[in-house]
């Protein structure tokens, strides 16, 4: 067991911590929310600014190998360099599905000419990616979807509906999964392309969200074809390539995630130093600090749990139970976290952005709205017990 | 960075499953319950064959030198089977406070003959009072005659009945500062006035004493480390035996775990194993997240107090706390998700709920811990 890093790995912690500190945005310093590592609209051109400028330094893709714009380094160096962006509250990757998803899934089915065409400008945030999984009809149980592809000479021809889809109104590619048989069982007859979103036939409709920002979108397919060299990993083989997608979600996202817990707590605590409660600072109040220490400790127990993970991953092992429990621990945390940052500003926590006596700006309504998704996204909760009992734990199918 | 096992603790702990799943079967646990030793000289003497009285003292007094992390590998596996006995009072309580109080005479004359086994060492230092801080320290020690004269009741003493000898915490200088006059002292068994009673005990595997001192005189040399600076050392005892409590919990925890997955895929109800049902999977899954963060969060203490790392008090408050509220609800659970049988005498679960609490109580609660985290990241 042991904490230390390796000289070289201290050397980039040093590059990363000194050029962070030289390149912060100085926008964002002022619109800086302790609590903000979503991508909101506003903010969209300064973070295309910011993912750019990160990538010619040599900090995106830092796993992904060299001759398609990665540094082909170990998660130590990702785990690292998303500490530093933590600790110096950097601002979030806008194409962070693009990086997080279809870039790793690129790497790990795509043909040469795929990933050549796709990954750097990936990790530039020249092209960004969003993910058609959801629809109407096929949410946590997405084998059942239905937008159909149907082969016409070189050509696919798709018609259907993605809904939820993140992005979609700035995104240049989708990653998308259709039904290409749809006589076969349902897990075998689905195909992933890689849908170019200008394509004519496709329609983005935002959908306003519960914090009244359009985030995420409908997105129709009316006759939209696509040429067949833009399938991943073989016809009908798209169930197999989109878990692995959703596997890196939980994975590469997961431990970013769990990084920037921190820069909230820590905005967090800042708050209950400057608040009052019946008279009293708030981090003097017993039952406050009961909880702010709670949080403390998940906070760092999440990071600790990622690390035992990344220890398996970094030594070659199959993951342990505990690469299973991050995602669900992160969403309890920071729920319960958003909640506390309402309970702290007591009745001012009724006054959003634009109300003259809202606290720090009213950024923390929006998100402790927006930390409802949390449970939703990326597979609710439901479906993550089912995935721990079931898998980790060997517990029969209901 | 590696956060993870050796091979060396992988075996360590392959050794410590295989011994203690054939000496320390449930029906050597319950013997032991209702007995009031707690032990059987014939485990100890095992115990001390193994190596495991001495593993954490250095090599100069008998010891094998290993660290702290070896012992949660070791403490994980104890808990585990709900080993009873004074294997935590002796090595990590009372050895331990001679090894980080006493002088090399004293570590030379104590030290070897704990780890062979000859000798047992217990801890008494809570009261009535039931304060884990310098404040709660009241039993009083006075000078007379070159010596010291000791008073007062001590409370919550794990295995007193049984140690040969008995470090007594108590206040040689009363002043503003609670923290300033404590002192340890080498108390044998027999010792005029010193008087000691067995307490039931809720977790039957756990034996509590009372310990009254009816004015035991003890000599100047009994003094274990200097006069009046007894709580920065046994500070840093009570941490190091926290991290080892903690890795009790977490084995205790995964064991239950372990029982309540095994059941639940072969108890059938309404035509199917229970374990299908949501409210049992979803249960299940929660009780290993629980386990999970826990262990994290203990080997990270272990790490931290084998570092010496400044941060070291916080690890093992945030790993208590963490495992106190972990150990007890997943014993709950787990009787939960046993229904009727997981109530009844005969099955082990309630050994593991006891000791939940049990250990939950000991050396601060998640509350008391929280507050202590609280106050070390400066809330
Ligand atoms: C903010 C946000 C962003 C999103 N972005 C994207 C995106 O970019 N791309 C994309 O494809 N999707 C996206 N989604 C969609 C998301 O993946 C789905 O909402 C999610 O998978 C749940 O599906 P559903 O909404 O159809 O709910 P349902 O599947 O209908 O679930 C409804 C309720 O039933 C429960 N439930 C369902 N099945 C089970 C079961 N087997 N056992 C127990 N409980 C069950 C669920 O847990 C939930 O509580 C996004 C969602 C949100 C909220």
């Amino acid at each position: 067991m042991d904490f230390s890093l390796t000289p070289e790995q201290e050397a980039f912690r040093t590059h990363v911590r000194s050029w962070l500190k030289a390149n912060m945005p100085p926008e964002w310093s002022e619109r800086l929310v302790a609590s903000s590592d979503i991508p909101r609209p506003e903010a969209y051109e300064l973070l295309r600014r910011w993912q750019r400028q990160l990538y010619e330094a040599g900090f995106i893709g830092l796993t992904w190998p060299k001759e398609y714009g990665g540094r082909s380094l170990t998660f130590m160096e990702e785990m690292i360099l998303h500490e530093e962006m933590a600790l110096a509250k950097a601002p979030p990757i806008l194409n962070v599905l693009g990086v997080g998803m279809a870039g790793p899934t690129i790497i790990a089915y795509g043909s040469e000419a795929q990933k050549k065409r796709h990954l750097a400008r990936i990790l530039s945030c020249e092209e960004i990616w969003c993910q058609g999984y959801s629809e109407p009809n096929a949410g946590s149980d997405l084998a059942s979807l239905q937008t159909r592809a149907v082969k016409d000479g070189e050509h696919f021809v798709v018609n259907g509906q993605k809904v939820w889809t993140s992005l979609a109104h700035v995104a240049d590619w989708m990653m998308l999964l259709a039904r290409t048989d749809p006589d076969a069982p349902r897990h075998k007859g689905i195909t992933y392309f890689l849908l170019d979103m200008r394509s004519p036939g496709v329609t983005v409709k935002p959908l306003r969200q519960i914090t009244g920002d359009p985030e995420f979108n409908e997105v129709f397919f009316d006759n939209v074809r696509v040429h067949e060299s833009q399938v991943l990993g073989g016809v009908n083989n798209g169930w197999q390539v989109g878990l692995t997608t959703l596997m890196y979600e939980r994975l590469a996202l997961g431990f970013g995630l769990q990084v920037r817990l921190r820069i909230a707590l820590d905005g967090l605590i800042e708050m209950a130093r400057r608040m009052e409660k019946h008279g009293r600072v708030t981090t003097k109040d017993p039952l406050m600090r009961q909880k702010l220490a709670q949080l403390w400790i998940d906070t760092e127990c999440l990071k600790l749990t990622g690390a035992r993970a990344i220890t398996r991953l970094l030594r070659g092992e199959m993951p342990g139970p505990e690469a299973s429990t991050g995602k669900m621990g992160w969403v309890d945390t920071h729920q319960r976290l958003q909640e506390i940052a309402m309970e702290i500003q007591g009745p001012y926590a009724q006054l959003p952005r634009g109300s003259d006596w809202a606290v720090e700006g009213g950024l923390w309504q929006y998100s402790f709205l927006r930390s409802r998704a949390n449970s939703i996204e990326g597979g609710t909760t439901e479906v993550q017990k089912n995935i721990i009992g079931e898998r980790i734990l060997g517990l029969p199918k209901g | 960075m590696d956060f993870g096992f050796s091979p060396e603790q992988e075996m360590l702990r392959a050794t410590a499953r295989k011994f203690l799943e054939n000496e320390c079967t449930s029906s050597y646990v319950r013997d032991r319950m209702i007995e009031p030793g707690g032990t059987t000289d014939e485990f100890w003497a095992k115990l001390a064959e193994q190596g495991w009285l001495g593993l954490i003292y250095p090599e100069e007094y008998g010891g094998s030198g290993l660290n702290f992390v070896d012992l949660t590998v070791l403490m994980e596996e104890m808990g585990r089977v709900v080993m009873p006995g004074p294997f935590f009072s002796t090595v990590l309580l009372g050895g331990l406070a001679i090894l980080e109080a006493g002088s090399t005479e004293q570590k030379k004359q104590w030290l070897p003959k704990v780890a062979t086994g000859q000798t047992k060492v217990a801890l008494a230092w809570t009261e009535p009072n039931a304060r884990w801080d310098a404040a709660g320290v009241t039993a009083a020690a006075k000078p007379a005659n070159g010596g010291f004269v000791l008073s007062g009741t001590k409370l919550f003493v794990l295995d007193a009945h049984i140690a040969d000898v008995l470090v007594v915490v108590a206040r040689t200088t009363e002043g503003q500062q609670p923290e300033r006059g404590v002192s340890l002292f080498l108390v044998p068994q027999g010792a005029a006035g010193l008087e000691v009673k067995l307490l039931p005990t809720m977790d039957q595997t756990r034996k509590l004493c009372e310990v009254a001192l009816h004015d035991v005189r003890v000599p100047a040399s009994a003094l274990l480390g200097p006069k009046d600076g007894g709580w920065p050392p046994l500070g840093r005892v009570i941490e190091r035996a926290t991290v080892g409590l903690c890795a009790e919990m977490c084995g205790g925890a995964q064991k239950v775990l372990d029982l309540t997955v095994e059941y639940a895929k072969i108890r059938i109800a309404f035509g199917k194993p229970i374990g299908a049902y949501q409210g049992v999977k979803h249960k299940a899954a929660d009780m290993l997240v629980d386990v999970e963060n826990a262990k994290s969060l203990t080997y990270y203490a272990a790490w931290s107090v084998d570092e010496n790392v400044p941060e070291a008090a916080l690890a093992v408050s945030m790993a208590k706390a963490y495992a106190s509220d972990a150990y007890r609800k997943v014993a709950g659970a787990g009787i939960q998700l046993h229904g009727g049988i997981g109530f009844t005498w005969e099955h082990d679960l309630h050994l593991y709920f006891k000791r939940a609490k049990s250990s939950e109580l000991t050396f601060g609660d998640a509350t008391y811990h929280r507050e202590r985290v609280a106050q070390l990241i400066n809330l």
